[in-house]
């Protein structure tokens, strides 16, 4: 999970643990894009907006690393823009408006990894 | 499509519709981050009603996020309080200190996106002019969104406010790159008209990277 809101994907990370999910949180792109060196994820869950670098590049990013990676977006903006972008990266519903519901986003979670 | 607003109603209405963006988007922010952390609670709590230990560290450091949360939105809702009340007088006596503090601020967010920070040099100074709250919140927001894009990432704009014979002057200060991408950029089409609405001058030095906005004491005069 990449936020810079720290305290928010933290507790998010902490929630899905509980949960079952095995979950590691970053708050920088470039702390995520290095965790990929030592670490394999099944799904990244991505602000759009965050500093340095859009969520949607930071996806392009990781897929180049992990090209099995899927992906989830979530955002606070909902703008009709950033909801056509995040659908044409990640595929229609694979988007989350701020605050999300821990119950969607697990079934968002089992629908992308089809399980 | 020109709405038949001119210019400067068009710029006003962009101005109002960015910060009411970049405000919404801050507090839904803030409402996540406490949705997630009284969430959390209610996991420790289900989790102690089924006779788990749980730490009171962590029941501290989740209430404590919830606190910082509401004074962050405090912080947030007093500025959108000011902003909207900026169109309350068309032109009134304004202390510039608290305009550049506020448009700052609201900024903050949009700022930290293009990884740039701002610097307040030296802390400002109280400067009254009677001029249009609105319209000068406006302008300072468009040179800093303009200094933001004709920096890298990384860098710093220093803010500078200093009381002149003929009224106030405003420095952004450390662009070294001002206006490289797009030269004939700025003042644009919007910033000229706001510029005549309230009688001021933008000056833009390109060796020391500094954009100068001056302002008279009192537009009315």
């Amino acid at each position: 999970m990449v936020d810079d809101e720290h305290e928010l994907v933290s507790a998010l990370a902490e929630r899905l643990s509980f949960r079952g999910i095995d979950a590691d949180w970053v708050s920088t792109c470039n702390d995520a894009i290095k965790r990929l060196d030592y670490k394999l994820f099944d799904v990244a869950i991505l602000d759009v907006k965050m500093p340095k670098m859009s969520g949607i590049d930071l996806k392009r990013a990781l897929q180049k690393k992990c090209p099995t990676m899927k992906f989830i977006f979530m955002t606070g903006h909902g703008s009709q823009e950033d909801f056509k972008d995040c659908c044409e990266e990640a595929g229609a519903g694979y988007y989350l408006i701020k605050p999300v519901d821990i119950e969607a986003l697990i079934n968002k979670i089992k629908k992308v990894l089809k399980i | 499509m020109n709405l038949g607003t001119g210019i400067i109603g068009e710029t006003g209405l962009q101005y109002f519709g960015k910060m009411s963006a970049l405000i919404s988007h801050e507090i839904k922010n803030v409402l996540a981050i406490i949705n997630e952390n009284a969430g959390l609670l209610e996991d420790y709590t289900m989790m102690a009603e089924k006779g788990m230990p749980i730490d009171s560290k962590r029941l501290k450091t989740a209430s404590g996020r919830i606190m910082a949360q509401i004074q962050r939105a405090e912080c947030i809702i007093k500025n959108m309080n000011k902003f909207a009340h900026s169109v309350d007088e068309n032109i009134r006596a304004i202390d510039l200190s608290e305009v550049i503090d506020l448009v700052v601020a609201l900024s903050a967010k949009f700022v930290s996106m293009h990884n740039v920070k701002i610097e307040l040099n030296p802390t400002l100074e109280q400067v009254s002019i009677t001029t249009s709250p609105f319209f000068i919140e406006n302008l300072l927001w468009r040179c800093l969104n303009f200094s933001v894009d004709s920096i890298g990432q990384g860098e710093t704009i220093g803010i500078m406010l200093e009381e002149t014979e003929k009224g106030a002057e405003i420095k952004f200060t450390g662009i070294q790159d001002i206006g490289a991408s797009q030269p004939d950029s700025f003042p644009g089409d919007a910033e000229k008209a706001l510029l005549k609405t309230l009688k001021a001058e933008v000056k833009t030095d390109l060796m020391c990277g500094e954009l100068r906005l001056s302002f008279p004491k009192d537009i009315t005069k």
